[in-house]
């Protein structure tokens, strides 16, 4: 592509507003949607293997030091050392690459829950117990809701790294956004290379919006009003409450 | 029909058989229990922290397991039967209100109903009768429990008990955290609904003024899990059986006028704090036994006893207090801090309500006794 300047800014803006780069089976739209399926595979599959990890070890307290010391292993792996290792030990395509997302994003994922689940008040869970909730019933209706907030966080972040390390996956074949910042480099194309990177950051900001949106739906109104209402409280219920609707003359 | 009737029935509402309790390797949290607590009537455990009321209580529901010993239900022993449907057949209050703070007041009230396959609409209207029942008003249905005050929040927990209508109600402290007036509102309050519903209450106290209030039968614990008495609460006002009741019960005998004596002169000790932030820092160590948990400003949220500071990350993992003794306060609250402590020790504030200190339950009885003294024989006349 020829650029009117040698200026980086100006050669992103240039490659990032020409009508080509928008359409057909190698443009923006049908690159992101790639990387988004991508990253749709690879939270399917650490969640499928995260929540119930973690709901297990939050609700029981069982194997916690395992998981606490198999996260911190995780978490120091090289994403990209990892594709290629994949890709040596089984066999070609994105397969590989997936795994090595799925062993991202499971750490957050996973203390997430395990944080959650945890971080409930235990009076209220022994409460729940003592009036006769079974264990399954404590778990997704006492533990889950409550914990919801730090859980959700947990995904996020997840979702958070994974959107911005799924370019990995162009090393193995052209699809996702990574291909921009291969084919940049290769063909010293400065304009693709710092596009498709900015396109990866906006894209990570609005994946990040929506789930601050699900989070703020998902979570109790109860939970955010943990305040008691202004002013001295009434400790007899009745009375306070018929002074309020009297408009608070008493 | 005979007036002996209800107090002689054939069948005791629960009957402990030989019951011992011992947590790991330790001494027993109950030895030997046996008693039987009578139908329709509210019978009161009472004694010092750490006595095994609480564990006594929970072995009912099974949310304690007993080391050996059975307790029968109705003649029936709940050991056989399965744990959550048992539960679900007795209404739990606790000392701090354990609601849900996730679902609206209402909801709370009709968890077990819904769980017992009620609907929904139904399960709602008879939780919203309920809140009636225990004087609040219907529009505080649709709060969350965050939005209550503490006796509010007390009174849904009660509610809540008794939303699927069982035949016992299993009661821990529940009044403990209130204050004073509050909790003498509660206490009447419990007695005008029992007059109603003759519901079998048991019903754990630190506070012998609270059990002869309430209770149709009053067992006195003693340290170790020892049941030192157990009869009507004139009988065991009367006639204490040994040292440890009379020295409990004569407590009591103060303890009407400790509501006026000031406790100016109780010593406030220094004690060991951690704030909030620092829990979840492995290296922020403790040293005493038991040290005050509290947040930025200082006011006290609950303890951290030594040997647990591992597994305790926040605030909720704390070993909740007792009630708090503002400075100048009567020797009453002074007691009372001291005696509904975990560990021992009563937490003093400061009119800001932040913690300056502790105050032992021993130096509080010295100064009783001297105020009892002071008081002369006059007053020795009119007692009892
Ligand atoms: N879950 C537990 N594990 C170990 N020890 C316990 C546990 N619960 C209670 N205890 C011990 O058993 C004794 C009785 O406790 P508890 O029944 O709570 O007394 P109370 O309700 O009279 O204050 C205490 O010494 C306490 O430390
Ligand atoms: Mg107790």
């Amino acid at each position: 592509m020829d650029y009117s300047s040698s200026n980086l800014f100006v050669q992103m803006g240039e490659w990032l507003s020409d009508p080509v780069n928008w359409s057909g089976s190698r443009g923006i739209p049908m690159r992101v949607l790639e990387h988004l399926g991508y990253v749709g595979l690879t939270m399917l599959i650490a969640c499928a293997i995260a929540i119930p990890l973690g709901l297990f070890v939050g609700h029981t307290g069982r194997g916690r030091v395992l998981i606490v010391s198999g996260i911190g292993i995780l978490r120091a792996l090289p994403t990209l050392g990892m594709v290629f290792l994949f890709a040596l030990l089984f066999y070609r395509g994105v397969l590989p690459s997936v795994w090595a997302l799925v062993l991202l994003a499971v750490p957050p994922v996973l203390s997430g829950v395990y944080a959650g689940i945890s971080s409930v008040n235990r009076t209220v869970v022994d409460a729940a117990r003592s009036m006769g909730l079974t264990e399954r019933q404590i778990l997704f209706r006492v533990e889950v809701p409550n914990g919801l907030q730090v859980m959700i966080g947990g995904v996020r972040a997840g979702i958070l790294q994974v959107v911005a390390t799924a370019t990995v996956v162009a090393y193995a074949k052209a699809d996702g956004l990574g291909v921009f910042l291969v084919e940049g480099t290769q063909i010293n194309d400065n304009g693709r290379l710092f596009g498709g990177a900015v396109i990866i950051a906006v894209l990570a900001i609005a994946v990040d919006g929506l789930m601050a949106l699900i989070q703020k739906f998902a979570i109790s109104p109860g939970l955010r009003a943990q305040q008691p209402p202004a002013g001295p409280l009434k400790e007899s219920g009745r009375q306070e409450a018929v002074a309020s609707a009297q408009g608070g003359t008493t | 029909m005979t007036s002996l009737e209800q107090s002689s029935g054939p069948l005791p509402m629960i009957r402990f058989n030989g019951i011992t309790k011992t947590y790991d390797g330790g001494r027993p949290a109950v030895d030997d229990l046996s008693m039987d607590i009578d139908r329709g009537r509210i019978t009161v455990f009472v004694g010092p922290s750490g006595c095994g009321k609480t564990t006594s209580l929970r072995m009912i529901n099974r949310m304690v397991e007993p080391t050996s010993g059975t307790i029968l239900l109705d003649g029936q022993d709940v050991a056989l039967q399965k744990a959550a449907e048992l539960r679900r057949s007795m209404g739990y209050v606790m000392q701090s209100s354990g609601l849900m703070p996730h679902r609206s007041v209402i909801d709370n009230i009709a968890t077990v109903p819904r769980l017992n396959g009620v609907p929904r609409a139904e399960a709602r209207a008879r939780a919203t009768e309920l809140l009636d029942v225990v004087g609040l008003a219907s529009e505080l249905g649709r709060r969350y429990p965050g939005q209550l005050s503490g006796g509010q929040q007390q009174r849904v927990g009660v509610a809540r008990a008794l939303a699927a209508d069982p035949p016992v109600l299993l009661m821990d402290e529940p009044f403990s955290a209130v204050d004073p007036v509050v909790r003498a509102e509660l206490q009447e309050e419990l007695l005008r609904l029992q007059r109603d519903l003759a519901k079998t209450i048991v019903f754990v106290t630190h506070d012998i003024d609270e059990a002869t209030i309430l209770g149709d039968k009053v067992a006195v614990f003693a340290v170790g899990g020892r049941l030192a008495q157990f009869a009507a609460p004139e009988e065991i006002l009367r006639a204490p059986v040994d040292d440890f009741v009379a020295g409990f019960v004569g407590r009591d005998r103060g303890f009407r006028h400790l509501s006026f004596q000031q406790g100016d002169h109780v010593t406030v000790h220094p004690i060991e704090t951690i704030e909030v932030d620092q829990l979840a820092d492995p290296t922020v160590s403790v040293r005493s036994a038991w040290t005050l948990l509290v947040d930025a400003d200082g006011r006290p949220h609950g303890w951290v006893p030594q040997a647990t500071r591992g597994s305790i990350a926040t605030q909720a993992d704390a070993v909740p207090g007792g009630s708090l003794y503002t400075r100048g306060d009567t020797l009453r609250r002074a007691l009372d801090a001291a005696l509904s402590s975990p560990s021992g020790l009563g937490v003093a504030v400061d009119d800001d309500g932040r913690a300056i200190g502790v105050v032992r339950a021993a130096e509080v009885f010295e100064l009783i006794e001297r105020a009892r003294l002071d008081r002369g024989r006059a007053d020795h006349n009119t007692a009892v």
